[in-house]
Formats: C-alpha cells, sequence, structure tokens
C-alpha cells in the first residue's frame, strides 16, 4: 500500500530498497534544518519492520520546497539494548520509529 | 468570568476583589503568536483562507475527544472483521464508522496482546492521533515524557501505575514522520456480554496512548 499525506507528483516512485527484515543502520550524520531522524538513533542498527509508503520530504517541505521527489518511508525496529549503552529492561524491549529511505543504510 | 454563585471567603486581598479576570495568556506574545497572528492575518487579506474555515478547522479539532477513539476501540473489541481492518488500514476501519481524517496524517494501530506493550511517544515534537483523541494532554507535549518514554518506557509507565512484568515486551513507537499511532488495548476480563457503549466507557485516553490499561472498573471522565 503506498499512500501520501498529500499525493506526490510522480506517478511512479522509487521502488524500495529496502524490504521487511532487512537490516539496517541510520546514517551518523548531521542535518542541518528541519529533519525527521532523531538524534539518538543516528547510528543506530535496527531492522525494518514494515513499508509505510511514499511521503513527500519533510526537510524539504519545511522550506516551501514540494518535497519531490517523495521519499519511501519505513517503520524501523530497534533493541532498546542497541541505542542506549545502559538499558535496565529486557532483552526483548523495543522501540520503532518511521525512518525515510535517505537515512539507512544496509547492514549485512 | 465573573461567577454570582462563587463564594467569596477570601477578602483579606487588598485588590478589587470584582476586577476583570485577564486572560490566561495575557503576557507578552511570543515571536511565534506574532507571527502565527501575521501569517493568518495575510492568508485572510489575500482570500486564501476565510475566517469561516479558519473557525470551522478549529471547531473540527474541538469536536474530536478521546470518546471517539473509544469508540473505535470497542468496536475492536466487539467486532473480528473490523478489528482486522483497523489493524491492517487504520484509514479505511475509520472510514467505515463515519470517521474521516481526511487530510490528517495517516493512522496507524497497534495492538497490545498478552506478549507486548506498546506506548506513543513524539521525541520531535508532539505529534498525536488528534483525530481520534483531541487535543493531547499537557504531559504528552512535556519534554520530560518525550525524553524519558525512549530512554526509560518502564519507568515512565510504572509512574502512571502501570507496571509492566519482564516477561512482556515493551515496545515504543516513537512517532517521527507521517504517521499518527493509536493503541488497541486489551480487553480487560470481567466484560463479557458488554455493549459496545458500555465496553468504550471505560477505554480511556491513556490506554490508547499506551499509559494506562483499560479495566472493568475504570471509566473514562
Amino acid at each position: 500500500m503506498v499512500r501520501a499525506r498529500t499525493k506526490p507528483a510522480s506517478k511512479s516512485p522509487a521502488a524500495p530498497r529496502f524490504a521487511p527484515g532487512d537490516k539496517v543502520r541510520v546514517a551518523d550524520r548531521p542535518a542541518l534544518g528541519h529533519c525527521r531522524t532523531p538524534w539518538y538513533l543516528r547510528g543506530k542498527r535496527g531492522e525494518v519492520a514494515s513499508i509505510h509508503g511514499v511521503f513527500r520530504d519533510p526537510e524539504r517541505l519545511a522550506y516551501h520546497q514540494p518535497g519531490l521527489p517523495a521519499q519511501v518511508l519505513y517503520k524501523v525496529r530497534f533493541r532498546q539494548r542497541d541505542i542506549w549503552g545502559r538499558y535496565d529492561g529486557p532483552q526483548s524491549d523495543q522501540l520503532e520509529a518511521d525512518i525515510f529511505e535517505y537515512w539507512l543504510e544496509p547492514l549485512k | 468570568m465573573h461567577n454570582p454563585k462563587h463564594d467569596h471567603d477570601h477578602h483579606d486581598h487588598d485588590h478589587d476583589p470584582h476586577a476583570p479576570q485577564k486572560d490566561h495568556d495575557a503576557g507578552t506574545a511570543s515571536a511565534y503568536e506574532v507571527l502565527e497572528e501575521a501569517v493568518r492575518a495575510l492568508l485572510l487579506e489575500k482570500g486564501v483562507l476565510s475566517a469561516q474555515e479558519i473557525a470551522a478547522s478549529v471547531d473540527l479539532i474541538d469536536s474530536r475527544s478521546p470518546a471517539l477513539g473509544a469508540k473505535v476501540v470497542a468496536k475492536a473489541w466487539t467486532d473480528p472483521a473490523f478489528k482486522k481492518l483497523l489493524l491492517k488500514d487504520t484509514r479505511a476501519a475509520l472510514k467505515q464508522m463515519g470517521i474521516d481524517i481526511g487530510a490528517a496524517p495517516e493512522f496507524a494501530t497497534v495492538e497490545n496482546t498478552p506478549e507486548v506493550h506498546n506506548v506513543i511517544v513524539c521525541t520531535l515534537c508532539s505529534c498525536y492521533p488528534k483525530m481520534l483523541l483531541g487535543i493531547p494532554p499537557a504531559w504528552y507535549k512535556s519534554i520530560a515524557y518525550r525524553s524519558r518514554t525512549v530512554v526509560d518506557p518502564r519507568g515512565v509507565l510504572q509512574e502512571f501505575g502501570v507496571g509492566i512484568s519482564d516477561d512482556v515486551e515493551v515496545r515504543v513507537h516513537d512517532s517521527t514522520a507521517d504517521l499518527r499511532y493509536i493503541v488497541l488495548p486489551m480487553r480487560p476480563k470481567g466484560t463479557k456480554g458488554w455493549s459496545e457503549d458500555k465496553l468504550a466507557s471505560i477505554v480511556t485516553r491513556d490506554c490508547m496512548i499506551g499509559t494506562a490499561v483499560a479495566q472493568a472498573g475504570v471509566v473514562r471522565n
């Protein structure tokens, strides 16, 4: 299911680079201005849980641009213990966040 | 507003007891408030929006309250086909109930089970499923809730009176982008045979954020 908050102008959005189950790493890079990838997840490893669809790029939308090309948005699942140096809860605890494709790097 | 029935037993103040009540936000406008006012005035002046459209939009937001989300949860508890659709395509399920989320961000429903307890947060700002729950509570927007829920979800839940045992996974959802999340709480014991209306009465706002669990004896305000 591919959906956009506002319809992307491109009729054929790029095919998703990742599939559910793929291991990924959030890029560890700074960003200037509006960005929807939280700092605490940068450089962290996770797994693609699902593909939300294609949405206009918030990093461009925030500056009065059309937000195109639209970007694939993923639900990425992280183990809490992989995010924080010290996490007291059980090993099975997880966190999910919605991350755009250009912030994700493949991991073997 | 002056309430004539109010019992004035605090006459030790030396100010006029009938001085007009100031607006709660009577302080100096912040830069963002000034900006909002200026942009709004421009949009009206240029005819991009009408005052009626703005008022209708405010009215729509105000018409939403946790009671709406509770109705959705109660239906999911009693109608397996609806629940299946709600978890798969929340927008379509809501539409089936006559709830149109329109141009609002996409919705997703996450289900609490005996194995997983979900809790919603927005660390970047305060994204919240307004179209189903209305205006978020002040604590949801606080830096403390936003930062601590991702680092120490079990500690935060404990402060809400929700103890999650170690054999249950706690799953935090940080709504970082275009989706708004709502938790489908577990239907509590002792509610067999209840009508949808009665079930909806025990679905509190916090149950749908994940900072509470539904209980047969706890009724939504």
